[in-house]
């Protein structure tokens, strides 16, 4: 596979205007395309930060370092820009937005990647968000529903990743896809990943999670552990299997000290 | 996101309907208003004693009535007033065929789509242009049925009786300042009547365009709906965007008799510079439904509250409003239901918009007259606010006599988030499409009672106004 990462985030820092913290404190990753990353890392390490960072934000201020696209610098586009250049991300905490349809949503969301004055075939798109649903194990009838309007943790989730399905990013960022979950549902959704990856296998996958269970399902090439806005350690699958045992006090002993 | 520094001001240049057409008018009075003038414009008309006789006291009343104090901003209101051209004759008569309509005001309805719609979805259309009916026609199919949608000028002329026994019967002259004016001074708008038991399948619309710069308009509708019969009427109003301003104030009076149903639409998108102040109502009669769905998106002020008098046992009532308020634009808009038979029911929407310097507020009236047992009224408003500087108020006003009645009544108001806009970004959507998405989200329970295509020009417009909200 191709050697240039996809994404490369160099000595990123990142923080909230007005908060005079830096939230992540100069953080190193490279995904080259088609692997999988996974991060874990206590509560308020700053992985959601960092995704949101990726996925820009308004509400963070980039203070230093990079992050590249493919080489370009992706600090410098908007947050559609950012998507329309092929980055998603599965949000930790999806919004509502009273009113719109999930199909409405996806159909807009599409049209908006259309070149100016083409419009998209309606035909095909309700065929593809059939057969998303189909894949995920989605009652067709919840395309109707308004997006994330009353829906349950779980049904939040999926709908996270129906989209994910139906935009094909090159750049999945899935910041705790998981957390709320069944398991029947944490198997329908890896099963989606998988796929998605099958189809397109240079897509590349940051995923964000505190549990171990979901990587027996998408199987990582990469595992960071973030503790206080750095990645302390990385390797393999392995590090999650000895996070699971141990947990992070020795991370925040090394941090501390 | 968009700060305020990021707040475009909804340029002009997006209202499309801005325009100017050339055209010379037969006839137009002197500016400003006095009795001569309301004799000049019953004279014009040709009309009975009776009629002129109503116009003078109307406007002794509308002389002895003061400015409102609440509501909108009136305080240049009578500068403006004493400026106004309160009746500008386009052409000497009302055309039945677009062909027979001057080139240059024919062009214009054209423009605005009018007997394209008419072909396409409608079952008879009036236009109106300046102070006239320049247009009006039915289809065979209705006229056939003994339905009635003319000019109200010719319905006076044509159905004097009908016309006389229920003119000025639901919105009386004293009603209201601006009611007694247009009672005086009011000319075109439609006369409709549907017999018992006739359903239009189609809906009626009438299209008010003013051109005359400073212009008064002052149209007129009865609306009669006969015994179990069902129609829809829709109303669409634009005028050229001037630098001074203008004025339109119509009278709708509607009479929905025992288990008929009838539909007022109306879409106004006004430019900049009007005053629109306009009295509806409807006196709903045993077992009939009245719907008022109101969508006003123009205008410098707007001042309009749809009403349902719930007359007959049974009756219900529907008011669905949605006022758009742009930059400098004042909405003053909601309903008012007044329940005076038992098991009356009725309800209230309220959706407002307001963006940039833009103020919107609903104004509503629930009231329930003892001995109207078992009334059940429920009122919902909710504003939404695009940017910091946008503004909104609600003004409830509950009376209510009757002890068994209920009565709810609840009001939102929410801010186009910012994790709302980076959600729909980071989807792929540029901001105005973001902001556009979640208005139309918003409006969504309105917009989807509207015809289709009137549904379609209301994205539309929405989207239009968006692109101008963001940097
Ligand atoms: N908008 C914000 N304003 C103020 N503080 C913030 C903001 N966003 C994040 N933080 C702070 O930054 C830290 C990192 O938050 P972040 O959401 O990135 O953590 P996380 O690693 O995703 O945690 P979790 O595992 O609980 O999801 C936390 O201390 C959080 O309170
Ligand atoms: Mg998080």
């Amino acid at each position: 596979m191709d050697d240039t990462p996809i994404l490369a985030v160099t000595g990123l820092r990142a923080r909230v205007p007005g908060v005079d913290l830096d939230i992540l404190k100069g953080v190193d990753l490279a995904i080259r395309p088609g692997e999988i990353h996974a991060i874990m890392g206590p509560n308020g390490s700053g992985k959601s930060t960092l995704a949101k960072v990726i996925a820009g934000h308004p509400a963070y201020e980039p203070t230093d370092g990079s992050i590249d696209l493919r080489g370009e610098d992706l600090l410098e586009m908007e947050p559609d820009e950012r998507a329309q250049a092929g980055v998603f991300m599965a949000f930790q905490y999806p919004v509502e937005i009273p009113g719109v349809s999930i199909a409405n949503f996806l159909r807009t969301a599409l049209q908006a990647r259309l070149e100016n004055g083409d419009e998209l075939d309606l035909f095909d798109f309700q065929e593809l968000l059939m057969e998303r649903m189909e894949l995920l194990d989605m009652d067709v009838a919840f395309a109707q529903r308004p997006v994330n309007d009353g829906f349950s943790g779980g049904e939040k989730k999926r709908n996270e990743i129906l989209q994910m399905a139906v935009l094909k990013p090159s750049l999945a960022v899935m910041d705790e896809t998981d957390s709320g979950l069944d398991i029947d549902a944490l198997k329908i959704v890896s099963n989606g990943v998988n796929t998605l990856k099958r189809e397109n296998p240079e897509m590349s996958v940051l995923l964000i999670t505190h549990y171990q269970r979901i990587l027996d399902h998408i199987v990582p090439d990469v595992v960071h552990v973030m503790v206080g806005g750095r990645i302390v350690e990385s390797g393999g699958p392995e590090v999650a299997l000895e996070l699971e045992a141990r947990g992070y006090e020795e991370y925040r002993n090394v941090h501390v000290a | 996101m968009p700060g305020n520094e990021l707040v475009q001001g909804l340029g002009l240049d997006d209202y499309k309907f801005g325009f100017v057409t050339d055209s010379e008018p037969v006839f137009r009075s002197r500016q400003g208003l006095d009795e001569d003038i309301v004799r000049q414009i019953s004279a014009r008309k040709d009309e009975p004693e009776w009629m002129l006789a109503r116009r003078l006291k109307a406007l002794r009343i509308y002389e002895s009535k003061p400015m409102p104090q609440w509501g909108g901003d009136l305080s240049e209101l009578q500068e403006t007033l004493n400026e106004t051209y309160f009746y500008v004759r386009p052409q000497e008569q009302m055309e039945r065929s677009w062909d027979d309509v001057p080139d240059n005001i024919k062009e214009t309805f054209e423009r605005l789509g009018i007997p394209e719609a008419e072909r396409k979805i409608l079952a008879g259309v009036g236009a109106q242009y300046d102070s006239e009916m320049v247009y009006h026609s039915l289809k065979e199919e209705w006229e056939s049925k003994g339905v009635i949608f003319d000019s109200i000028e010719d319905g006076l002329k044509n159905h004097p009786e009908l016309f006389r026994q229920h003119f000025g019967t639901v919105i009386p002259a004293a009603d209201n300042k601006f009611a007694a004016l247009n009672s005086a001074v009011w000319s075109g708008g439609s006369f409709v009547y549907i017999p018992p038991g006739v359903e239009l399948k189609t809906p009626l619309q009438a299209y008010f365009r003013v051109n005359q710069e400073r212009l008064g308009q002052f149209e007129r509708t009865l609306i009669i709906a006969g015994e179990g019969s069902r129609a829809h009427y829709i109303e669409g109003c634009t005028a050229p965007v001037y630098s001074t301003d203008s004025f339109h104030s119509g009278v709708i009076e509607i009479i929905v008799n025992r288990d008929a149903r009838f539909r007022y639409t109306t879409i106004q998108n006004w430019s900049n510079n009007m005053y629109n102040l306009v009295t509806q109502r409807a006196l709903v009669h045993q077992g009939a439904h009245m719907e008022w769905l109101d969508g006003n998106l123009g205008s410098k002020l707007t001042m309009k509250y749809p009403s349902c008098y719930l007359m007959g046992e049974g009756a219900h009532g529907d008011i669905l409003s949605i006022a758009y308020a742009g930059d400098s634009q004042h909405q003053d808009t909601g309903g008012k239901v007044i329940h005076v038979a038992p098991n009356t029911t009725s309800s209230i929407v309220s959706k407002s918009i307001s963006k940039g310097t833009g103020r919107s507020s609903y104004r509503g009236l629930c009231k329930v007259y003892d001995g109207a047992t078992n009334a059940r009224s429920n009122v919902e408003c909710d504003a939404l606010l695009i940017n910091e500087t946008s503004r909104t108020d609600t003004f409830p006003y509950i009376e209510i006599d009757e002890k068994s009645a209920t009565v709810g009544h609840e009001a939102t108001v929410s801010k186009v988030g910012d994790e709302q806009l980076f959600y729909l970004m980071s989807r792929g959507m540029d901001e105005a499409e973001a902001m556009a998405l979640i208005v139309r989200g918003f409006i969504e329970p309105i917009a989807k009672e509207l015809p289709l295509e009137y549904a379609v020009e209301l994205n539309r417009l929405i989207e239009l106004e968006m692109e101008g909200s963001v940097g």
